[in-house]
């Protein structure tokens, strides 16, 4: 998968877990200070995201998924 | 109190208590009542008879809340199959009576991967989906001997106490999606789980309770159906005890 592929993707998940508009989502995009999410959306943020990629984000690499550009770096270099 | 379009699902829902609240969920209007039990076919189609005729869609699932990959399986197929799930009555529980020098660890294990680790599969898994809903109501049946230890039942009050704390706990990590959790605490109720009890015990139980007799089935599933609906809107994490007054 292209790393615009996995772009767009990321951004379509989070886009509808928060309920955010795509055009507010950018890479150094916060999750909790910019885009309003809670300790919970990180949670279903992060079960979406290996559901979608079928990947496996340990809770300590998850921790340091902080902004959108932190999960498509992870993504993109996690995903076979 | 209306259940109507309400998903529920109530585990050990045959026979006793589950089935109580199953035919009460039904009567208050549900639309699909889903009972799981472990293996008594013949009650789980009984009870799936009485909800037909209550007039709500009736479904019985076999599992074992002991098996967590199971639990996960049943959640994920109730939601496939109706959309949604609304309503988690955590009621499956079993006993293995003995004082505690001569319980076995299978026994130790059994009984707290059937009353404890159960609900907590079933609550890991219908998290997700009550979630995203923005809403739903779980209800844990514990017992009046977590709250005051009982000779014979270590294992079975651990697992109850447990079961509170383990309430208490998701009450807070979900209530700002809406979701409320609550448990319903039942002192010495008549049920197959109390049947085996002899005369002298059972009277000497009921002289602990102010009320004078034990309670039955249904009088279990009017408090479990207050805490599934809008009528304890605002209420989360509560235990809340029907035994008589036998514990107060």
């Amino acid at each position: 998968m292209s790393t615009s592929a996995i772009e767009t993707k990321v951004k379509g998940i989070i886009a509808d877990q928060l309920g955010v508009g795509e055009d507010e989502i950018k890479p150094e995009s916060s999750f909790i200070e910019d885009l309003g999410a809670d300790s919970l959306d990180i949670v279903e943020l992060v079960m979406a995201m290996e559901e979608e990629f079928e990947v496996e984000i340990p809770d300590e690499e998850a921790e340091n998924i902080k902004t959108v550009g932190d999960a498509i770096n992870y993504i993109t270099t996690h995903k076979k | 109190m209306s259940f109507k379009d309400k998903v529920v699902l109530v585990t050990g829902g045959s026979r006793g208590i589950g089935r109580a609240c199953a035919v009460a969920f039904a009567k208050a209007g549900a639309s699909t009542v889903i009972i799981s039990y472990a293996g008594n076919e013949a009650a789980a189609q009984e009870t799936v008879g009485l909800l037909t005729a209550e007039g709500a869609k009736a479904e019985s699932l076999r599992f074992d809340v002991s098996d967590t990959a199971a639990c996960t399986s049943a959640v994920e197929g109730i939601v496939k199959a109706h959309g949604r799930l609304d309503v988690l009555v955590n009621n499956a529980g079993m006993a293995v009576d003995g004082l505690v020098m001569r319980v076995k660890d299978e026994d130790w294990d059994k009984q707290l991967d059937t009353n404890l680790r159960g609900p907590f599969a079933l609550i890991r898994a219908a998290s997700r989906p009550m979630m995203k809903q923005r809403g739903g109501a779980i209800v844990n049946i514990t017992s009046v001997v977590g709250d005051m230890g009982n000779p014979g039942q270590a294992a079975y009050s651990a697992a109850k106490a447990g079961l509170i704390g383990l309430t208490k706990t998701v009450a807070r990590e979900l209530s700002s999606r809406g979701i409320r959790v609550n448990a319903v605490s039942p002192g010495f109720i008549g049920t197959d789980m109390t049947a085996h009890l002899n005369d002298d015990l059972r009277q000497k139980m009921t002289e602990g309770i102010p009320l004078g007799r034990l309670g039955n089935p249904e009088e279990v599933a009017q408090a479990v159906l207050f805490l599934s609906g809008d009528a304890s809107s605002y209420i989360t994490g509560e235990v809340l005890k029907v035994n008589g007054g036998m514990y107060m």
